[in-house]
């Protein structure tokens, strides 16, 4: 996988646990939610989770300050229920760690997902880098009020950026 | 008057699609060729559409077509006739026609 | 008004206009869509991917060909937009367009190789295709006589363009479950059917001038046609958007995805239930950082001031040189009874120029129409057009002494019809004549019924009735809430009609009855005949269709329809 990071290709330092492997203590894992009770409480190497698309994020609540990744998945780029539960975790429960979009997410969406406040999104192997950054430079100004939204132009416009 | 349509097997079929770049309706000829006439359009038995089908499907990957499918038909001596009112409208277009489409004299293109 | 120097342009009305900002948007817009365009192409995209992108820029694929959607963000046009659809139909498209019920208009003959062309050509006009379909919040919908109706209380324009800002690519709901339809109405009559929306609001006006809204929920049609329910009685104008933001998230969190049919929020409502769905939303709306959110006085003072009145005259309210003209010429009289609808200043009137030509096709208007259209606008109407909901056009100002010669220069056009409200207004979309997912035609149907009820004195006789024809039940054409609705259905891949009776959009809003098995394409004239046969036969002194209707229920209409089959 590659990864973008406020949509720059970056190195990832997590390690993905697969779902029967143990779970390493002295590297950046990033486990399924449901293994969460497997993790020793006196851990100290970060921890990340894997959240599905229908996770609530009061769900998520206990233990935002446990954890240092949350990746969502996309099961389909059509399922949009992860921008709401990322724009949650942010507003709402000010959650400041790194959040990242996992599964079919499309180049298109990639200012959607920075803007509900994600950090990060992975990129299949191999797949051209350049829509999604291109998607990143399409637009400048905008008419909603996001987390990430700075000066407001006038009325309704925003600029981001 | 109209032909009901039968049981699946024993029906001749075409295989139809919509052109990608201008979205027109095209039926699947002969040596792959996609056309824009119903006349043009290879007949296939039951056994044999899915020779048909694979063809499109490949026509679908190399961005000729969208979503192509085998459509039922009866042979005419004008060539052949979808069963179904759906294909019909396909073949002929619009069985209306806007006035400004009349009045342009643009009949023949509107239905071809 | 001079109205003599055609040089300028005349659009003195209120209309939203863009500025930088809102043009280098659109601009932006359109490069992003050329792009996609060119991924399709080029094969980096699937049909897949590229549906739900094309879609949000209004891109159907259709039987035909591809349809494009442009928006008429709620209803109203500039005369230079009418002539820039006038462009797009003559360069891309076949020289005509199709106004809908959701006061768009669409174009039947796009290239997808030139549909960025199209659209570019749209933007040039300030105009977009944005949202026009997709599972995104669509085009907000409002009263065709916004700003002008003698009834209403708060313009709804203004509020309907914050929601379209708002709405606008919305990064947290452009991936919704399914499509999302808001209507907002401001008059005390409700003509933009706020029951029968995702989210209806209502605006109000108290005592002291605040505006506030009613806000109603879960209304649709389609498979499961249900009415809305009143989630706030009064929602303050500062908390529209966040509370309207309360809503969609609790929906796009919760909404149905699995299965197509079940994803709408009307069946989440039916699901959890009225109660707890209000309970969601309050909590949601509760935690919602409020600040972030408000609608603040200044920016709707901002957007209001773009809709401010047109310079009106001083006039009376009765005028004498219209009285004479409806005393010298009955048609135009007739004319007048039908196509107008009263104003809130004196001596203006609403006009409406019927689409529906005995014969023709309903929403349907030629570019040499719409460029005549146009310039009608200019010399009569402050340089405005609206679309209705029932597919027809309104000038929404226009001076009362000035009426006749409107009505002189738009008979020649062939848009002069009286038949607003009448039988033959029918409102029918685009069917199987053009629609992929149709079952059955619509077009023809409402041809059919025009011509065997084309004498107008006989549609007076009948009296206001509204028909409503879908070609399947998607039901664009609302036939849900028609007095009469006609419903495409596939039989064994025939045309076969199934009538309801009954329906109503406005603030007594209902569902319409099934009558019975349905009827085959030649039979559906008769059919109509045969009701509205029935209706004249049992009707009380005053009663209009849908009065008798109500009074009498089914069963006569049933009798006379099955009796002797
Ligand atoms: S009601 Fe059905 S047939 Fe008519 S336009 Fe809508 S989707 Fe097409």
């Amino acid at each position: 996988m590659q990864l973008l990071e406020q949509g720059r290709p970056a190195a990832d330092r997590w390690l993905r646990v697969a779902d029967a492997a143990p779970i390493p203590d002295d590297v950046a894992a990033l486990i399924g939610l449901e293994r969460l009770a497997e993790v020793p409480a006196g851990r100290t190497a970060p921890l990340g989770v894997v959240v599905g698309p229908a996770t609530l994020p009061e769900e998520l609540a206990p233990l935002l300050n446990r954890v240092a990744l949350i990746a969502v998945a996309f099961p389909k780029f059509r399922d949009g229920r992860g921008f709401t539960l990322g724009r949650a975790l942010r507003e709402r429960f000010r959650y400041g760690g790194e959040l990242r979009a996992v599964g079919h997410v499309l180049p298109d969406q990639h200012l959607f997902l920075l803007r509900c406040g994600f950090s990060a999104v992975e990129v299949a192997d191999g797949a051209d880098l350049a829509p999604w950054t291109a998607a990143l430079g399409r637009f400048h100004t905008a008419y909603q009020a996001m987390v990430t939204d700075k000066a407001t132009l006038r009325q309704c416009m925003r600029r981001f950026g | 008057m109209q032909a009901k349509v039968k049981a699946r097997g024993t029906q001749p079929l075409v295989v139809t699609a919509n052109r990608l770049r201008d979205g027109r309706v095209v039926w699947l000829g002969g040596g792959g060729i996609w056309s824009e006439r119903v006349g043009d359009a290879a007949i296939f038995d039951g056994a044999g559409v899915a020779a048909g089908l694979s063809a499109a499907a490949q026509a679908e990957a190399e961005q000729i077509v969208v979503a192509p499918y085998e459509v039922e038909v009866t042979l005419k001596p004008g060539g052949p006739e979808p069963l179904r009112m759906r294909e019909r409208v396909r073949v002929v277009g619009p069985s209306v026609l806007a006035p400004s489409v009349l009045a342009a004299g643009m009949l023949a293109e509107a239905a071809e | 008004m001079d109205g003599l120097d055609r040089t300028a342009p005349q659009v003195t009305a209120g209309i939203y206009k863009y500025d930088a900002y809102d043009r280098q948007f659109l601009r932006d817009r359109v490069a992003e869509f050329r792009g996609q365009v060119d991924r399709r192409l080029a094969g980096a995209l699937s049909e897949d991917e590229f549906k739900p992108l094309r879609l949000m820029n209004g891109l159907y694929l259709q039987l035909h060909a591809y349809m494009l959607r442009c928006a008429v963000p709620y209803g109203v046009l500039s005369s230079d937009q009418m002539r820039q659809f006038a462009v797009v139909a003559r360069r891309f498209d076949r020289g005509y367009g199709h106004f809908t019920t959701r006061q768009n208009i669409q174009f039947n003959w796009i290239k997808l190789e030139e549909a960025a062309d199209a659209i570019a050509t749209l933007a040039d006009a300030d105009l977009h295709a944005i949202q026009t379909s997709g599972n995104c919040i669509r085009n907000v919908t409002t009263d065709e006589y916004a700003g002008a109706a003698f009834d209403e209380s708060v313009d709804p324009r203004v509020y309907a363009e914050i929601l379209r800002q708002w709405s606008t690519l919305h990064p947290e709901f452009s991936f919704l479950p399914r499509k999302f339809k808001i209507a907002i109405t401001g008059a005390a009559r409700d003509r933009a059917a706020i029951q029968l929306h995702d989210i209806g609001l209502a605006a109000r006006r108290d005592a002291s001038g605040a505006v506030s809204f009613e806000v109603w929920v879960g209304g649709g049609m389609g498979r499961t046609p249900i009415l809305a329910y009143r989630i706030r009685e009064r929602l303050p104008e500062a908390e529209t958007i966040a509370y309207l933001e309360a809503i969609l998230r609790v929906y796009n969190a919760l909404g149905g995805r699995e299965n197509i049919h079940k994803a709408r929020i009307k069946i989440l409502v039916r699901d959890v239930g009225q109660a707890r769905f209000t309970e969601l939303v309050e909590q949601e709306y509760a935690r919602l950082p409020r600040e972030r959110y408000r609608l603040e006085p200044e920016v709707v003072a901002a957007i209001q001031a773009h809709f401010a009145p047109p310079p009106f005259a001083v006039l009376p309210q009765a005028d004498a040189a219209l009285a004479a003209a409806c005393d010298g010429d009955a048609e135009f009289a007739a004319w007048v009874g039908r196509n107008t609808h009263p104003h809130k200043v004196a001596g203006y009137i609403s006009a409406v120029i019927s689409l529906k030509p005995i014969g023709g096709i309903p929403g349907d208007c030629s570019a040499a129409q719409m460029d005549a259209i146009a310039d009608l606008a200019d010399r009569y109407a402050f340089g405005e057009v609206r679309v209705s909901h029932v597919q027809n056009l309104v000038l929404a100002h226009v001076r009362k002494d000035e009426l006749y010669a409107l009505w002189q220069a738009l008979r020649p056009l062939g848009l002069a019809t009286g038949n607003v409200g009448l039988l033959s207004d029918i409102i029918a979309c685009p069917g199987l004549d053009y629609c992929a997912l149709a079952n059955a035609r619509a077009i023809p149907v409402a041809q059919l019924i025009a011509e065997r009820f084309a004498d107008l004195h006989r549609q007076h006789d009948i009296g206001s009735v509204y028909i409503n024809i879908s070609g399947c039940i998607n039901a664009c054409a609302h036939h849900h809430v028609g007095h009469i609705g006609i419903l495409g259905v596939d039989r064994k891949g025939e045309e076969y009609y199934q009538i309801t009776l009954g329906g109503s959009a406005t603030n007594d809003a209902r569902i319409g009855d099934i009558v019975g098995p349905s009827f085959a394409y030649d039979q559906v004239t008769d059919a109509v005949e045969t009701i509205l046969r029935s209706y004249l036969a049992i009707r009380q002194a005053g009663e209009l269709f849908i009065d008798t209707y109500r009074r009498t229920g089914l069963a006569p209409f049933k009798e006379a329809l099955y009796a002797t089959a």
